[in-house]
């Protein structure tokens, strides 16, 4: 009979698609962003914050840049930044999600603990053109973001996403540009959860005496330490760039561990105790203090 | 008694130049983005950064040339299997017209970077109203002719065709729904989670109802007619039809495993993938059983060669998407190079192999004539194989070889390599895929002009009788 009568044939078709549809699909609104999901300190998006989310649509960095950090540890070590794996707290107020498919380049869901700088230097720096921190990166520049930010419909954004906001907020709008407004998203992310700083501060205390004294033996460790985590902002030959240059250095060893543990936050430099253990951040200390430019 | 129908196939052929257009402007836009991820200055402007094109390519791809040429054929398929003519011609010229409109304008807005980010849902409100317009009428002419047939029968290939229209509706509606802020921009109705649990039902599930089912429909209707060899089991076809369109909707949140998507979700979604691979391999074997007795027509005819080609492609795909839908396996891939790989495969090897087959046979038929050049369509076949094997076989190497490094831990058990050191890596595999797409265009031309050229035969043969 199904084959013969075309709408009964398309009833039934419609029947068998939505089974898996209601289980998998429909029932999950129940519970998913629902009480139990939520995380009290996630706080919405401000005006300037949203407006810097549409342009991160607009360009469609979501095609090379996801923005879940998953359980697995490896993730959880190279993108957590110390907020650990993504829950769905972090997400309630994203409409729609970014999370992406593809990691063309790094995920970026907990990208404002990785550069807490206030004034977002790395960032524009690194927008403007990526290349000139680092050079193999094959980010397009986005340069042509300084433009002035269309602040249009900046209130009825807000009004519409049902985010609440001040004065304040929209008054911080004036004069922004399209880059501040990609800034303050991307320093935005991540930062809302609470996370293990104490862990660092702890850490910091734990030792005050750097257990090398011989840069040739740490010295093979301790470059490829710094490639990795510092040569962005402080320059390949430890010359200075964004950070200043770190080629011997009239601080204390103890002060230089407080500042790679504890970091600078308000002026640009990460903290890394969360990351790097005790011996590899002794082992930076002895590269500063004892390291020449061509080392 | 029995006069021969009267078949319409100006709207066939309206759609299929208009699919093979898109088709050639998704490759060149394939191999711009292949080039820019391995030279960066190639992002010259804002309009053609890789962020803005790569959309562009997805889209032209899967609905200029995946959907445009599905609407030519099931306009085709559909008027033979019920042995009647189109229900509404002047509907399908005005259908032309909006699909036109449709594919040009989401170019146009997604360069602008109008755009909603969610995958293969991209266009903004209006111009997904506009989609969503061409898609019923089309359906419904589709489903008129089918419900005012000659034929009372329906051939398996009409079953794929309305479990399409009926799939691609709920699924398109339900993943757009959104609050508009004004003409160019909106909001999606779902937040964070849900939203991405909405997506991927929707996005795995227009891989079953956009790149599964219909080119299944072609390829059930032209291989019998290709090889003269009825096809092997129509009981085996209708088992694997409803198991198929029942299982693939529970399989959306494989392509989100390890996120906070709860987990039953995930581990049902790995279940029923695994089982997908029953229904799918239903239609590989009833293909190849088809062939029983006569493969020596691999060699022979032209037609062959690209249909069961397709089709092997379609079971390699269905045991590695399966495979990618197993935790620990997407630990390892996803996010990486190799899943562009599996996507090529099967938008390369299976669903063009069977369009290209289709083309030919339909043009050729449609203007009373034969091919123009069988040697030419041999051509086009070995470009379009070799481009595609050297695109998915270098990603999947960048993506094994990316991810083991991203993964690898010193003893210590922090990470051994940083992500820049994982990504020069695999910049030689980027410049040979890039490679690989001009392969693939050249064959692709090859194609056009052959295609051309059937239809100049087919005009001149007309002339002559005239
Ligand atoms: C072609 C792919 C591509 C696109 C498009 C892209 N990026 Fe990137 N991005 C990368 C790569 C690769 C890296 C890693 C190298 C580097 O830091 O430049 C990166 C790095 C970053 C980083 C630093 C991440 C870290 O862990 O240090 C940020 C922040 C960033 N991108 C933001 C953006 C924003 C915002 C956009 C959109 C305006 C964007 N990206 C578009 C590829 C891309
Ligand atoms: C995102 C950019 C960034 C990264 C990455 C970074 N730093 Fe810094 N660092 C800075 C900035 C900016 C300052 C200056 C802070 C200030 O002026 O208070 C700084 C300051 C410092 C100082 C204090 C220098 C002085 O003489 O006052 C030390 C030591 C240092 N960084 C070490 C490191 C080490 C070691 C690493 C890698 C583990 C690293 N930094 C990574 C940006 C960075
Ligand atoms: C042969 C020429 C082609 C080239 C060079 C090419 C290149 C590319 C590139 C570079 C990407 C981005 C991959 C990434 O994210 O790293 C991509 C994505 C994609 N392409 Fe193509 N492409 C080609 C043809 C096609 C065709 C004909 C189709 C469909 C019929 C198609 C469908 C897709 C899809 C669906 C994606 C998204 C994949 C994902 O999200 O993982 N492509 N392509
Ligand atoms: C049994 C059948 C299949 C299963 C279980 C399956 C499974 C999967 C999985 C798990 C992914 C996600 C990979 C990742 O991101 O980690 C994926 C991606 C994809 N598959 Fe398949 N696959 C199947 C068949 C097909 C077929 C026939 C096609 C046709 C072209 C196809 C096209 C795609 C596309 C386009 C994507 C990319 C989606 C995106 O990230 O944007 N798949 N598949």
């Amino acid at each position: 009979m199904l084959e013969k009568n075309p709408v009964i044939f398309i009833i039934l078709a419609f029947v068998v698609i939505m089974i898996g549809t209601t289980v998998t699909m429909i029932a999950p609104f129940k519970w998913i962003n629902g009480p139990n999901d939520r995380i009290a300190e996630v706080k919405p998006y401000t005006p300037l914050q949203q407006e810097g989310r549409d342009i991160y649509m607009r360009e469609g960095c979501n095609n090379c840049h996801s923005q879940t950090v998953r359980t697995l540890a490896a993730d959880v070590e190279r993108y957590g930044y110390g907020g650990g794996y993504s829950k769905s707290g972090e997400f309630v107020y994203d409409r729609p999600h970014l999370w992406g498919s593809r990691r063309t380049g790094p995920d970026l869901a907990h990208i404002g603990l990785k550069y807490p700088d206030q004034k977002g230097m790395w960032h524009r720096k690194h927008m403007e053109n990526p290349q000139s921190v680092v050079p193999a990166s094959n980010m397009p520049a986005y340069a042509f973001l300084n433009e002035p930010l269309d602040t249009t419909y900046s209130e009825r954004k807000m009004k519409l996403l049902k985010f609440p906001y001040s004065q304040a907020d929209l008054d911080e709008l004036k004069g922004k540009t399209e880059m501040d407004a990609i800034i303050a998203y991307m320093r935005k992310l991540g930062t809302d959860i609470p996370i293990k700083k104490a862990e660092a501060g702890q850490q910091a205390s734990v030792s005050k005496n750097n257990p090398f004294s011989d840069l040739k033996a740490v010295k093979a460790d301790a470059l490829s330490i710094y490639a990795k985590d510092c040569a962005s902002c402080h320059g390949d030959k430890r010359e200075g760039t964004l950070g200043p240059a770190l080629t011997g250095s009239s601080k204390t060893d103890a002060e230089l561990f407080a500042i790679i543990s504890k970091g600078i936050e308000a002026n640009g430099m990460p903290s890394f105790g969360g990351s790097l253990d005790e011996q590899k951040i002794w082992k930076l200390v002895t590269l500063i203090k004892l390291g020449k430019q061509n080392d | 008694m029995n006069a021969p129908t009267r078949y319409y196939d100006e709207s066939v052929k309206g759609f299929i130049t208009w699919s093979i257009i898109w088709g050639t402007v998704a490759v060149l836009i394939g191999i711009l983005i292949s080039l820019q991820l391995a030279w960066p200055q190639l992002n010259v402007a804002p309009y053609l950064t890789y962020g803005r094109l790569r959309p562009i390519h997805t889209n032209a791809a899967i609905f200029g040339w995946g959907i445009g040429s599905f609407i030519a054929l099931f306009f085709y398929i559909t008027q033979r299997l019920t042995k009647s003519p189109l229900w509404s011609p002047g509907l399908a010229r005005v259908t032309l017209w909006l699909f036109n409109f449709a594919i040009a304008s989401a170019a146009v807005t997604l360069a602008l970077g109008i755009n909603r980010t969610k995958e293969y849902a991209e266009l903004e409100w209006p111009l997904a109203l506009v989609v969503a317009v061409v898609w019923v009428l089309f359906s419904t002419n589709v489903f008129m002719t089918i419900l005012k047939r000659k034929e009372e029968q329906m051939y398996i290939s009409l079953w794929y065709i309305m479990a399409t229209l009926v799939g691609v509706t709920v699924l398109y509606v339900v993943n757009n729904l959104g609050v508009p802020l004004h003409l160019f921009k909106s909001y999606s109705a779902f937040a964070g989670t849900n939203d991405a649990n909405v997506q991927w039902w929707y996005g795995h599930n227009a891989v079953a109802m956009v790149l599964t089912t219909p080119p299944l429909a072609i390829f059930y209707y032209f291989l019998p007619k290709v090889t003269g060899n009825p096809i092997f089991s129509h009981r085996m076809g209708i088992i694997a039809f409803w198991s198929l369109i029942f299982m693939y909707l529970w399989t959306g949140a494989h392509h989100l495993l390890w996120t906070p998507v709860p987990d039953w979700i995930q581990t049902v979604a790995m279940a029923f993938s695994i089982m997908l691979i029953a229904p799918s391999w239903g239609a590989v074997f009833n293909g190849y059983l088809t062939m029983n007795g006569k493969w020596e027509q691999m060699k022979s005819n032209y037609l062959v060669k690209f249909l069961i080609c397709g089709i092997t492609f379609y079971g390699l795909q269905t045991i590695q998407g399966p495979m990618q839908a197993i935790r620990t396996f997407s630990a390892f891939i996803h996010y990486t190079d190799w899943v562009p790989g599996h996507v090529h495969m099967g938008a390369l090897g299976w669903v063009s192999m069977v369009l290209f087959a289709a083309i030919y046979y339909a043009v050729a038929k449609m203007n009373d004539t034969e091919i123009y050049s069988v040697k030419l369509a041999d051509t086009h076949f070995w470009l379009v194989l070799v481009g595609q094997l050297i695109y998915s076989i270098t990603m999947w190497t960048a993506g094994v070889q990316q991810a083991s490094m991203l993964l690898a831990t010193n003893p210590d058990g922090s990470l051994h390599y940083s992500f820049m050191e994982t990504m020069i890596a695999i910049f030689p595999y980027y410049k040979m895929r890039a490679a690989s797409g001009f392969i693939y265009l050249a064959g692709l031309l090859v194609f056009i002009y052959n295609v051309y050229k059937t239809y100049q035969k087919g005009s001149s043969a007309e002339s002559v009788r005239a």
